[in-house]
């Protein structure tokens, strides 16, 4: 099986690295050999992340560059379009609807800027838009935003549902399994 | 049992198998979480020391009574504790020592992109560079062995993408490493130089043996390829970008003991190719020795010495084509990271850069101040520069008017700033120091430090009084100040820029990311109160925002500090409760 690649890419604090590791966790328990990358350190300070995973028979290099992700889970609306380049050609992006200003949105030299999904879509990317803030504010906590889009990447997978929730017990924190449970639920069946 | 492990907890199961009983260590990305991840196993000792040179000489200590003994570090760390190391190199070891550095090649946490290879060689001691998570936890695990045979330490080389990333390990059981007798031995343990003469013919002579050790090493090993046009040396993170982009097209001469070097093993390899091609990020180390070796290669003529490289770097040199790719004419704002929402750095930060000061900074969460809007700091060189750097600055009457500060945080005083002041109070400079003390290690991730009264396992410790330190030191002038009060903070600026006296100033107030810390209802924003003035923005807090002309506040992110109340002129900044 040629090696497949996906991007977590967010804004620091949002949870990727959770994700990371409930994917990963998965992923070796389906039999494969799996790398997740993630950068520690500056970069959690509200900054920019990206973490990748590749799973495969065999996988080399831990990073994705340049048109190599099968799927990017975009945390946050505009940040899946800074990782954009990284996208495979008819790679799917499952986005996050949510919006944190950049500081140089906030300090005022520069706009969000509108848009930027279907700019996507028009360049053909394959955009899956989710409100997961939403969802995991109604399963009990906006922290769950990241297990509801997991949910979403869930059904790019032929992994059963039954496995990733198997996952997700083993990888959170036994007092918030019942919450993530019910966050994966909604985000898989929104 | 296949886990998934980041390379440095693989480290630390390395170390923990091999029957490791120390490890003292400095925290520093990206090579924290050994220790962290050591600090799990009740049999291993694991402590932070206030810098690497004395978690270096503790390591030594350990060693020398008979325990097989680890100190981590970053790559900058290694060059403070470049003094033990280089005489370490010729005492040698009873029980093993591991020293292990992570470089951080495209800078994503650190002031430079030194390249630590150098020091192996000009330290004279063995270095071993794993490709993944299985080779970190081999490399650590044979490195005690390897530094009792051959009586030296031995350098791990990690870079970033090796130390944070996950991979396959297959994990073993720990093996006792039974503690060595200490014995007296003054020929190889006391450096004087009748003594340290003697051992250097012994460094020089062990190298040569590690060269021959490395000829047959498991670690270097040759992988065929179908086409011997081109055969690529190389190690680490590369070797997996390598194959990649080559699969077994080309044989791969792969080496996990980077040195000493294997003179024949590369000769070989060299002649069994048309063209040898060196790939490794930054420095030309393995190449400048295959030129040493009057073999000729590509290396840094093609690859560049900067930056972190990918599977892309090596596919475009090596000519495969570049892969297809979308983009969209929108430009994206750039999203860099910043001090957090009630962060109490901004605080002082914002009294400094209001009072026009110069500030010589520091490392630590709080370089970020140099940052718009505030731009309160004007130069971060290394670990405890800000202090004797301001020394510096002073005694050469950097500014008449003598608005100059030195900012550095609790751990990084504690790591290196206590020299500086020492300085400071003994050549006495008319200097004044802001200790930033948020009661934390925190761009690292929360580690404790001597000022915080626990250790490594959150256990009570020993706590030291910045206080009484400073006066002890000699600093007549010592104030404490809450950086959340801006009036205070500016009366204790003032006061202190203007006595005729070395001062030291501690703003204290712990980072807002410690548990502990519990955030208060966040504020709003009274719209019929705001005047759009925006002077709110130049406090640069992320969870302050213009919206529709008038300021606005993310409930999400505010934690209620208060200080924008303080700013604002109209008092549009209103807190329930």
């Amino acid at each position: 099986m040629e090696t497949k690649s996906i991007m977590i890419v967010g804004v620091g604090g949002q949870g990727s690295l959770l994700a990371s590791k409930l994917l990963g966790r998965l992923l070796v328990d389906e039999g494969y050999d799996v790398k997740v990358s993630e950068v520690h350190g500056m970069s959690q300070r509200g900054g920019s992340v990206v973490t990748y995973v590749r799973f495969g028979d065999r996988v080399y290099s831990p990073i994705v560059d340049t048109g190599e992700a099968d799927l990017i889970v975009s945390f946050e609306k505009i940040e899946a379009a800074r990782h954009l380049s990284c996208l495979k050609k008819n790679g799917v992006i499952v986005v996050n609807t949510q919006q944190i200003d950049p500081m140089p949105v906030i300090v005022g030299s520069a706009e969000y800027p509108a848009g930027v999904l279907e700019e996507m879509t028009a360049a053909g990317a394959k955009i899956d838009a989710v409100d997961a803030l939403s969802l995991a504010e109604q399963a009990g906590s906006a922290k769950a935003a990241n297990i509801v889009l997991m949910a979403r990447v869930a059904k790019y997978f032929d992994i059963p549902y039954d496995k990733w929730v198997a996952a997700i017990e083993k990888t959170v924190a036994p007092k918030f399994v019942e919450l993530n449970k019910k966050a994966f639920e909604l985000g898989y069946n929104a | 049992m296949k886990e998934l492990f980041i390379g440095n907890a693989a480290v630390a199961r390395g170390l923990y198998e091999a029957g490791c009983g120390l490890i003292s260590s400095y925290p520093g990305t990206p090579s924290t979480e050994i220790t962290e991840e050591a600090a799990n196993y009740p049999e291993i000792y694991a402590e932070w020391a206030p810098n690497e040179k004395v978690a270096m000489e503790t390591a030594f200590g350990a060693s020398l009574a008979g325990v097989r003994s680890v100190c981590c570090m970053k790559h900058v760390g290694l060059n403070v504790a470049a003094d033990p190391l280089f005489t370490l190199s010729y005492t040698g070891v009873n029980g093993g020592i591991l020293v292990c550095v992570a470089d951080d090649p495209g800078m994503h946490s650190s002031q430079n992109e030194q390249d630590s290879r150098h020091y192996a060689r000009a330290a004279k001691v063995p270095m071993l560079e794993p490709a993944n998570s299985q080779e970190c936890h081999d490399f650590a695990k044979a490195a005690f062995a390897l530094s009792e045979e051959y009586d030296s330490p031995v350098l791990l080389r990690l870079c970033t993408r090796i130390a944070h990333s996950q991979s396959i390990v297959e994990t073993e059981e720990r093996v006792e490493a039974p503690r060595k007798p200490y014995e007296k031995n003054i020929a190889k343990y006391v450096m004087m130089p009748g003594m340290a003469i003697r051992r250097h013919p012994l460094v020089e002579n062990r190298m040569e043996k590690l060269a021959r050790h490395a000829e047959d090493c498991a670690f270097n090993r040759v992988e065929e390829g179908k086409d011997h046009a081109m055969g690529i040396l190389t190690s680490g993170t590369c070797y997996q970008y390598v194959k990649e982009v080559c699969g077994d097209t080309y044989p791969v001469l792969k080496l996990g003991m980077i040195w000493p070097l294997p003179e024949k093993l590369i000769r070989d390899f060299a002649a069994s190719v048309d063209k040898l091609v060196v790939v490794e990020e930054l420095d030309g180390f393995l190449e400048n020795h295959c030129r040493q070796l009057g073999l000729d290669c590509t290396g840094k003529d093609a690859f560049t010495p900067l930056g972190e490289y990918s599977q892309k770097t090596i596919a475009k040199v090596l000519g495969y084509p570049a892969r297809e790719s979308l983009s969209i004419e929108t430009e994206i704002p750039a999203r860099p990271p910043m001090m957090c929402a009630g962060c109490p750095h901004r605080g002082m930060y914002y009294v400094l850069s209001k009072n026009k000061c110069t500030v010589i900074g520091d490392i630590g969460c709080y370089t970020l101040g140099a940052q718009a809007p505030l731009q309160a700091v004007d130069t971060t060189l290394c670990m405890g520069s800000s202090v004797s750097g301001l020394h510096g600055f002073n005694k050469a009457g950097g500014r008449p008017d003598g608005k100059v500060v030195g900012v550095i945080g609790d751990s990084t005083f504690m790591h290196s700033g206590i020299t500086g002041l020492v300085n400071i109070a003994y050549n006495q400079s008319n200097s004044t120091v802001v200790i930033l003390d948020n009661s934390i290690t925190g761009m690292t991730g929360h580690q404790q430090n001597p000022t915080t009264g626990y250790n490594i396992k959150g256990d009570p410790a020993g706590k030291i009084d910045l206080e009484a330190l400073c006066h002890a030191i000699g600093i007549q002038r010592v104030r404490v100040v809450d950086p959340y009060d801006l009036d205070a903070c500016d009366k204790a600026l003032k006061e202190e820029l203007a006595a005729e006296a070395p001062s030291v100033i501690i703003s204290r107030r712990p980072c807002v990311l410690l548990k502990y810390v519990k955030a208060k209802t966040p504020l709003h924003v009274n719209p019929d109160t705001c005047r759009s003035c925006k002077k709110c923005m130049s406090y640069g807090c992320p969870a302050i925002s213009m919206h529709g002309g008038k300021a606005a506040i993310d409930p999400t992110l505010c934690v209620g500090c208060g200080v924008c109340t303080q700013i604002c002129p109209f008092g549009a900044f209103e807190q329930e409760g």
